[in-house]
């Protein structure tokens, strides 16, 4: 709503979405009150998740908060950044796989990553490698799906998410990259 | 199960991570803080939102109803129905792939499975405001939107190959 001309990620950042919050607590609000048999299962859900996040979220803020803190942006520039190459490429898939929780804790760490320097490309295939090419969630998969299916659905997704890599670094905004880049 | 193992493998990382950083260096473990508090504000509203929309997803589809609308569809309209369900369903791997088998069992197609098992864990409906305050909208959107995508096409290139 906000239409100013300033390059302004700060801005953006620092604004917020009140009007969001509103209505999804308006919706959740006259969903409950219109279907009251559902409220029970609702609230226990919500309240599962919420001690869910209390768990996790404070250690990987911590944890990000330490990455920030003691990495160098050169360290992330040469492993993650644009001359990283095939390594860095090889890499993000490899940080992504690593058993560490769900996806939504992958988001703090991946946007420190580009802030110190990382390409988009880079991030993009860290979150999808996070995401669904998780090893214990493989082995699940094996052993329900039968190996031909995991094997072909692995493939599959690690060419197409390297090319929506690329895809999305190239619309996205190649200039926010490089400018962390020149810091 | 695995929310134990999660939960114990951070934050024993971020405890024994302090520790190292505090005897190490005061100021940069002090300003390693500050950045975790920061951002613990800055993500706030997006958490309440999260809760908020995890609560109705989990109370209003149930995936007894789920496997049932897809069971036997299959074709285009099962693999986007699939897709759909597993953008806004959040369920944890460990039981996506027992529910996926059943899928299967009771008529769905392998592309349906594969579109399900793949938005399941590439995208998260709910967990959008987050991602937004943290990767911006148009990195955001443009993962979710192409990862549905992508989805679709692994089904279909899965379908003519199995």
């Amino acid at each position: 709503m906000n239409m100013k001309k300033q390059p302004g990620r700060e801005k953006n950042k620092k604004r917020g979405n009140p009007y969001f919050l509103i209505i999804v607590v308006a919706a959740a609000a006259a969903l409950l009150y219109f279907f009251p048999e559902n409220r029970e299962k609702t609230l226990k859900a919500s309240y599962d998740f919420f001690i869910e996040l209390i768990l996790i979220l404070p250690g990987v803020l911590v944890l990000t908060g330490l990455f920030s803190a003691w990495v160098k942006n050169e360290t992330v520039v040469k492993y993650l950044g644009h001359a990283s190459g095939l390594t860095g490429v090889a890499l993000s898939f490899f940080l992504g796989m690593i058993p560490t929780g769900p996806l939504y804790v992958a988001f703090p760490i991946a946007a420190s990553l580009l802030k110190k320097g990382a390409r988009i490309s880079n991030i993009i295939i860290f979150l999808s490698s996070w995401a669904c090419i998780k090893l214990p969630q493989e082995l699940v998969e094996m052993r329900f799906m039968g190996i031909k299916f995991m094997v072909l659905r692995l493939g599959f997704t690690i060419i197409l998410v390297y090319l929506m890599g690329l895809f999305i670094e190239k619309t996205a905004g190649y200039h926010k990259a490089r400018r962390s880049d020149d810091k | 199960m695995e929310i134990n193992y999660t939960v114990v493998f951070i934050n024993s990382a971020a405890v024994l991570g302090l520790i190292i950083s505090f005897y190490r260096n005061k100021q940069k473990t002090r300003q390693a803080l500050k950045i975790a508090l920061k951002g613990f504000i800055k993500m706030a509203p997006a958490i309440l939102i999260l809760l908020i929309l995890v609560g109705l997803v989990m109370g209003f589809f149930k995936p007894e109803v789920i496997s049932s609308l897809l069971g036997d569809q299959s074709g285009v309209l099962g693999i986007v129905l699939a897709s759909i369900a597993g953008a806004v369903l959040m369920i944890p791997s460990l039981i996506a792939f027992p529910l996926t088998a059943s899928l299967v069992e009771s008529g769905a197609s392998i592309m349906v499975a594969a579109a399900f098992i793949t938005t399941l864990t590439m995208i998260g409906f709910v967990t959008l405001p987050i991602e937004i305050k943290e990767m911006g909208k148009k990195l955001t959107l443009l993962r979710n939107g192409i990862s549905f995508i992508i989805a679709v096409v692994i089904a279909l290139l899965m379908g003519a190959l199995l």
